[in-house]
């Protein structure tokens, strides 16, 4: 898994035309570095990246996130293009963070919500992570994980997955509105923890941070 | 021959008040630096001079710095004056309570511990001298709070719980029956929209000072606009010889002219500005938005000046005693004794408790003022006889109504209520007899009885589409909230034709032109217009204005930012003023001011709906100052009267609207509705951010968030606009609601 990340540290997002027009300009070059969105708000915008014009509407597409162009298919300039067309890739640069929750996100086995609610632990497994903290505290199969409090009706959540887990990772906070399917907490196996903290240890240790 | 402590004292004064003319004039003036560094070396290494050289040195340094203040004083330019007032040496409310009022205790918190540390409010006493006899009025003080450097003050930027808590205080005033004196220190209201809202508030502070049954003074020593306008609606208004009174800040002007997004202005363009505003005592009094400038020594008052406290004391019971007598039949002696009085010492006592006709005169004179003020910078564009023509018709008009209503209408009503109350009480006897009569005669014959409905009018569509010059383009748009959405292109003929110029997936609403509303809204050919004639000027000579002025009536053919009107809605006759985004942004000057109460004043004497619809308000027009500022007070008496006289006012808001007119004779409207693409508040994310150091999020301003802050009373689609409003009308006024 981390060999993987090492050989290439990067992730290459395609950007697609999102409907038929010519186009009109490029705002990059090949090599440019492209920012996304940024602001406290995702206020400011992200570079301008092409101009794409349909029916005389002239639609500047923008970059999502950081990176640098490659790919950039300045031959299609002028011409026109169908919907879904890839006009140049961002190769986004994967940071410390961004690498470990890849990581996390495919070792460990992920809680998500089942509806749009508020949620918040179970008593008992509140009282018992309050002593041992995150990363020690252990589940089993058909053990009441959470509560879904809707309206002030309360729904538990058990866990559903056979074998022990500890409660690696909370991603939501108490009473907080969590859209459905987010994840809400993160388990692993307890014969899988060491891996895992060890190659989080060396992802901290090896990556700039 | 001085003692060593008296010497160290008067040192130390001497130096405060050299740095304090280096403050304001700059350390170039006159050698003030060197002056300074002088006094400041006499100061520190005062134990190592023998009595007789600090007294000399001490001389020679004070006779050094008269010189200089003197100079200081003649070449006085506004800007210095607007320094003078922000210095942390200017006196502060807290030293008039001090100085002035011979008791007084702070209400609502004071200092941090505080609804608002930049708002005073107390309970005080302030006596007069009758010979040998000391009476006591009781007055409630309210103001802003400068502090001297304390940061927690906020310069005296009044928050709107801030605001809120001087309403409080005035209610109680009010319910006591004594006077208000009222202290402006505020370069201008916070201008954050959490609740009650700062626009909301200073609505809500005019609209219950225009009618408030007390006698109210305010003094002005830092005026700066809506925030001083919150608490300085009142019967006279005094102002510090220098102060400023403004309708923005030098340097928010400045920015403003100078098309600035972020950073200062330059210094040169801050100081023309502050010259141009016309914002000085001297310049207010010519303007008629003050009654009376308190003289200050040169370089204005401090801390210390005790003389200037005893000057203000004598000059805000006189206030009070003016603004009493006025309202008094036995006035004539006093009022001349009064005329006459220069000295502190008073030759007579007045009391201050009015009776209730006193009260009723009180709130006349008071209309009557601010109804006169700025009219002197009024430009209609009529000739001598036109304008006869147009008085005697509107006195016609006025007496018909008169007639119609007064007379003949409340005869009606009054028959109309004594006849239903007759026939409701006389069915409780005929009822149980003829009921069953009626109920065999209806089997017999087979009729149905069906229970009467009443259904509410309904408004027919217009035939003729109005084809907006926006549509005329063969061409698509993006929506720009299509990333979201997922909304798909809009072909230009049909967004600004059938949809109105809103996005049919997610109801995002484009800007339309002030036509369309003309066209789409009211019944066809209902369109009267009145006062069109009546044209904005630059009655402070402002620099470059008349040239704007004029493009501005040359590119949209208007005379002033506000259309008024008489129109019908599915039949309902009503009148309606329009700000319009296209003349100087809907911006607010004499002009419109006068426009907005002659049509209110209108919809009064003819008993009709009044709606105001903007499509667009960029605020009070800084090129007018002051007479632009008072035009906020005025507005918001006029709707005061005509919703008091039974009238329905409704304020519909689309694009922009920000900062004075919604601080007041807008945001005072109990009905206020929104279209989807309104952004209101008091001020735009730029001045938030500089004045409170904190980004606003994008969505701010947006009308879901005012509709939240309890701002408006609902958010309206563009596209049903004409069906609610007739809807609002029937349901809210009705024919016989419009007049209690």
């Amino acid at each position: 898994m981390l060999q993987k990340f090492k050989v290439n540290p990067y992730k290459l997002y395609p950007v697609l035309t999102p409907h038929t027009g010519y186009i009109r300009e490029f705002k990059v070059k090949e090599g440019d570095q492209v920012k996304g969105p940024s602001g406290t708000w995702l206020e400011k915008p992200g570079t301008p990246l092409f101009v794409l014009e349909r029916e005389k509407n002239p639609k500047v597409i923008r970059a999502s996130l950081d990176g640098v162009v490659q790919n950039l298919r300045t031959d299609l300039l002028n011409k026109f293009v169908e919907a879904g067309v890839e006009i140049l890739s961002i190769r986004h640069p994967l940071s410390q963070e961004e690498i470990i929750s890849e990581i996390l996100i495919s070792a460990l086995y992920v809680v998500r919500a089942p509806e749009t609610a508020r949620y918040i632990l179970s008593p008992d497994l509140a009282k018992k992570l309050e002593k041992e903290g995150l990363g020690k505290l252990k589940v089993r199969e058909g053990e009441e994980l959470l509560l879904m409090t809707f309206m002030k009706r309360e729904t538990p959540i058990y866990l559903k997955e056979k074998g022990e887990f500890i409660i690696y990772q909370i991603y939501f906070k108490p009473f907080e509105l969590v859209q459905r399917n987010s994840p809400l907490l993160g388990l692993c196996p307890v014969e899988d923890l060491p891996y895992l903290e060890r190659i989080i240890q060396r992802i901290k240790e090896e990556w700039p941070s | 021959m001085f003692t060593y402590i008296e010497l160290h004292k008067k040192i130390r004064d001497l130096l405060e008040l050299a740095e304090y003319i280096r403050d304001i004039k700059g350390e170039e003036f006159q050698g003030i630096a060197d002056l300074v560094k002088k006094i400041q070396d006499l100061y520190d290494k005062f134990y190592d001079y023998s009595p007789r050289e600090l007294e000399i040195s001490y001389q020679t340094c004070e006779k050094e710095v008269q010189r200089i203040l003197a100079k200081a004083e003649e070449t006085l330019t506004p800007y210095e004056i607007v320094k003078i007032v922000r210095h942390p040496q200017r006196f502060t409310l807290l030293d008039i309570l001090e100085n002035i009022y011979d008791s007084y205790l702070e209400l609502g918190g004071e200092g941090e511990l505080n609804i608002d540390p930049a708002v005073v409010c107390a309970k005080a006493l302030i006596s007069r001298r009758v010979g040998d006899e000391v009476y006591f009025h009781q007055v409630m003080v309210i103001g802003h709070e400068k502090g001297h450097g304390e940061e927690f003050r906020r310069g005296g930027s009044a928050t709107p719980w801030g605001n809120e808590k001087a309403l409080r205080y005035m209610k109680m005033a009010e319910t006591e029956g004594i006077p208000i004196h009222f202290f402006i220190f505020t370069p201008g209201a916070y201008p954050i929209e959490d609740y009650p809202g700062a626009a909301q508030q200073i609505a809500r502070n005019l609209y219950y000072l225009s009618k408030i049954k007390v006698p109210t003074i305010s003094f002005i020593s830092e005026g700066g606009s809506g925030g001083a306008e919150a608490i300085g609606l009142t019967d006279y208004r005094l102002m510090a010889e220098k102060g400023y009174y403004s309708v923005i800040s030098p340097e928010g002007g400045a920015a403003i002219e100078a098309k600035l997004k972020e950073g200062r202005p330059p210094r040169e363009l801050v100081e023309k500005m502050a010259k141009s505003l016309k914002l000085t005592a001297k310049d207010n009094l010519e303007l008629g938005t003050i009654d009376k400038i308190v003289p200050e020594p040169p370089l204005g008052a401090r801390r210390k000046d005790y003389e200037f406290f005893k000057r203000l004391k004598f000059e805000l019971i006189k206030a009070t005693d003016e603004v009493v007598l006025q309202t008094r039949s036995m006035k004539l002696f006093r009022k001349y004794a009064l005329s006459k009085q220069n000295t502190e010492a008073f030759k007579y006592f007045i009391n201050w408790e009015l009776s209730e006709d006193e009260r009723e005169i009180l709130l006349e004179n008071r209309i009557a003022k601010y109804r006169k003020m700025t009219q002197w910078a009024v430009l209609e564009n009529r000739g001598f006889l036109k304008s006869i023509t147009q008085k005697s018709l509107k006195l016609t008009q006025s007496l018909g109504y008169e007639l119609k209503y007064q007379i003949f209408k409340k005869g009606q009503k009054t028959f109309k209520k004594f006849w239903d109350e007759l026939w409701s009480e006389s069915s409780i006897i005929i009822k149980p007899v003829s009921d069953p009569v009626k109920s065999v005669y209806n089997l017999i014959l087979g009729k149905k009885v069906r229970p009467k409905v009443k259904v509410l009018a309904e408004i027919e569509e217009e035939g003729t589409i109005y084809q907006s010059p926006l549509a005329l383009q063969d061409r698509t748009v993006s929506c720009p909230q299509s990333e979201k959405y997922g909304c798909p292109d809009l072909w230009v003929p049909d967004l600004y034709g059938e949809f109105c110029g809103v996005c049919p997936n997610c109801g995002y609403h484009f800007p339309l032109e002030y036509n369309w509303y003309l066209n789409n809204i009211f019944d066809k050919n209902s369109i009267k217009f009145f006062n069109e004639d009546l044209s904005s000027s630059n009655p402070l000579n402002f620099e470059g204005y008349a040239e704007k002025l004029k493009k501005a009536r040359e590119e949209t053919g208007l005379n002033s930012a506000l259309l008024s009107f008489e129109a019908k809605v599915g039949g309902i006759s009503l009148i309606a003023v329009m700000l319009v985004a296209d003349f100087r942004q809907g911006t607010v000057g004499v002009a419109e001011g006068e426009k907005f109460i002659r049509a209110i004043e209108l919809a009064k004497i003819s008993r009709r709906p009044f709606l105001a619809l903007i499509h667009s308000t960029g605020g009070i027009r800084i090129h007018e100052g002051t007479l632009g500022v008072v035009q906020m007070s005025r507005c918001t008496m006029a709707v005061r009267d005509y919703v008091d006289s039974g009238g329905l006012y409704l304020v519909i808001y689309d694009n922009n609207s920000y900062a004075g007119p919604v601080a007041s004779f807008l945001g005072c409207a109990p009905y206020q509705f929104a279209l989807k693409s309104t952004r209101l508040g008091f001020a735009g994310p730029r001045v938030i951010l500089e004045t409170t150091g904190q980004p606003v999020p994008p969505d701010y301003h947006s009308v879901e968030n005012a509709l939240k802050r309890g701002h408006i009373q609902g958010i309206w689609d563009r596209r049903e606009l004409r069906k609610k409003l007739f809807f609002a009308l029937l349901t809210m006024g009705g024919p016989n609601l419009y007049y209690r």
